[in-house]
């Protein structure tokens, strides 16, 4: 297998904090990778040691098939970053920024100026780049770090929350090009801690917690590893242990629970079983007052290895639509 | 790729002389203060007799290479403190992440550090001239421009190397204050060094700047205390040196 990247045992402490504690993970090539986690799980140092920019305390890393530690030149070449925290001249216009990374990148006048008109396109800042980067607002700067990412099309692309502050049109924009990129053969990998963009983006994701991987699967498996679909039910006789029993018994049912006078079946399919679900009812003799159906989410998923559910730690953070800024604590 | 490249080379340059240019106030602030010092001194010591001083040799003549030098590390010292805010602002890392060989940043710092130091070192000798200062000759002017440009690449490699020892501002201000300022008091700016006392003496022998005022000196006023060669080797001495340490130093340094 031709690997993007892989990680062995990595870790990363700052005097008395382990911000990384042993982890590994391998990354195919062409592959679109999410680390997800909470602000300060650890996603962004991770990011930094792969990145060359900290050096590992222990383990090992290669990336594009060099070792961060031993080939950094190679690494750098290889790679290319969104950084998570503004990395931008303000002194300097929005079309500067990008000249000066495509010279340090040392990309061709000719394509130069085609890839960054095509990159300033795509995040509509065409007619802001000849304004000074100190005149955007939150979203712009990230906008623009965005594009400036992108320009030199790098084998191996880091995202460090790459919508954060965005709102959801460009989001939107930004998830299909992230997609194109990946298309066409770049390798991804991303740091998110919203759920919807592993989700919808990542072939694999990886949750880290506290520094460590708690799980490691595709989006899919890692929801279908919960049990199926969430079906709740509102009863007419809660306590109808009867109905528990019954439901029990069927093998598309994976668990039951009952609480707050509701039924809550963990099941296989949802969408196919339902009618037997009300037959199952009825011959019982229970009304079901109210159903609600619902496919896991990968908050569900990281709910079951933390024990805690993200949004929580992300309160006073901007959501989904904020378009604020935010900064992470880490 | 551990090479240069004259491209990157280029556009660091290229941001440092954009900057530069936007930064107005930063240009007048580095040129008015030793401008004042040149001619409010230079005034007022005007008829002063000072020990080591030759008779033919009047203050402001005295004074204005040595401001001229005093200026130059100011601005030079100016590029490691730029290497500390690219930190706080996050452009280091952007910097640090490419894949640039480490030592083309350092000569794109340099390139831009000396460009801007020679202008305003330039832009002193031009006013000093309007204040009645004399260059003898074109000669004498090359050997000057020899000494700026070392006096500059000196301190900015030693600002380099402060910086990349150096996690924010606040220390470098420190540096500044706690070092730098008597390096200038001890390097013969104001007067010649052989009126300190033995111990003070000692250190401005040590003081590397000692050798770039006397060399400016020398070039423009004939007036020195070494041969302008031995100035010239010391100084390319430690040029060499602190710029090597200071590549060594920004290279193992953490950008984030």
């Amino acid at each position: 297998m031709d690997y993007a990247i892989k990680v062995v045992d990595l870790t990363k402490k700052f005097k008395n904090l382990t911000a990384v504690d042993h982890i590994s993970f391998e990354v195919e090539s062409g592959e679109l990778f999410g680390l997800l986690g909470p602000n300060g799980a650890g996603k962004t140092t991770t990011i930094n040691m792969l990145c060359t920019l900290l050096k590992p305390t222990s383990g090992y890393a290669e990336v594009a098939g060099y070792d961060v530690a031993k080939k950094k030149d190679m690494v750098r070449n290889s790679i290319g970053i969104v950084f998570q925290e503004t990395a931008l001249d303000e002194r300097l216009t929005g079309r500067e920024n990008l000249d000066f990374h495509s010279i340090m990148y040392n990309i061709p006048t000719e394509i130069r100026h085609k890839r960054i008109d095509e990159v300033l396109d795509l995040v509509e800042l065409k007619d802001k780049a000849n304004v000074l980067v100190e005149k955007y607002s939150g979203g712009m700067k990230r906008r623009l770090e965005i594009a400036r990412g992108l320009i030199h099309r790098p084998k191996v692309l880091f995202l460090d929350e790459p919508s954060l502050g965005l709102d959801a049109q460009t989001r939107r924009n930004i998830w299909e090009y992230i997609k194109k990129l990946n298309e066409e053969d770049v390798t991804i990998i991303l740091t998110t801690h919203y759920m919807e963009e592993a989700d919808y983006l990542c072939d694999r994701v990886a949750i880290v917690d506290h520094g460590r991987i708690v799980a490691i699967d595709t989006p899919v498996n890692l929801k279908d590893a919960l049990g199926g679909d969430v079906l709740t039910l509102e009863i007419s006789e809660s306590t109808d242990t009867k109905l528990e029993e019954q439901f029990e018994t069927m093998d598309w049912v994976v668990g039951v629970d009952v609480r707050n006078g509701a039924m809550e079946l963990r099941v296989r399919n949802a969408d196919r079983h339902l009618p037997e679900v009300f037959k199952a009812a009825e011959k019982m003799g229970v009304t079901i007052t109210s159903v609600h159906l619902r496919k896991p989410t990968l908050e569900d998923v990281y709910l079951k290895y933390t024990g805690r559910k993200i949004r929580e730690q992300e309160a006073g953070q901007s959501g989904l639509g904020g378009a604020s800024e935010s900064e992470e604590g880490n | 790729m551990s090479g240069i490249s004259l491209k990157a080379i280029y556009i660091l340059w290229l941001r440092e002389m954009k900057t530069f240019y936007r930064a107005k106030s930063r240009i007048v602030g580095t040129v008015v203060t030793p401008l004042f010092l040149l001619a409010f001194l230079g005034a007022g010591f005007a008829g002063a007799v000072l020990p080591g001083i030759p008779s033919s040799v009047g203050y402001l003549e005295y004074l204005t290479p040595g401001i001229i030098g005093m200026t130059m590390i100011f601005t030079s010292m100016f590029t490691g403190l730029s290497v500390l805010w690219d930190r706080r602002y996050g452009f280091l890392k952007e910097i640090m992440v490419t894949p640039v060989s480490r030592m083309t940043i350092v000569l794109g710092r340099i390139t831009g550090g000396l460009t801007t130091s020679m202008f305003e070192g330039l832009s002193i000798l031009a006013i000093s001239l309007l204040l009645g200062f004399k260059v003898s000759g074109i000669g004498d002017l090359i050997l000057t421009l020899v000494f700026m440009v070392l006096i500059s690449v000196s301190f900015i490699g030693l600002g380099l190397a402060i910086a990349s020892l150096l996690k924010d501002e606040q220390g470098f201000g420190l540096i500044m204050n706690f070092i730098i300022s008597p390096l200038l008091f001890l390097s013969g700016i104001f007067y010649p060094i052989e009126n300190l006392p033995l111990a003070l003496r000692v250190v401005s022998y040590l003081n590397p700047l000692t050798y770039g005022v006397d060399g400016l000196r020398g070039a423009l006023i004939s007036v020195s205390f070494l041969p302008w060669i031995i100035n010239l080797v010391l100084l390319t001495g430690f040029c060499v040196g602190i710029v090597l340490l200071g590549t060594f130093l920004f290279e193992r340094n953490e950008a984030v």
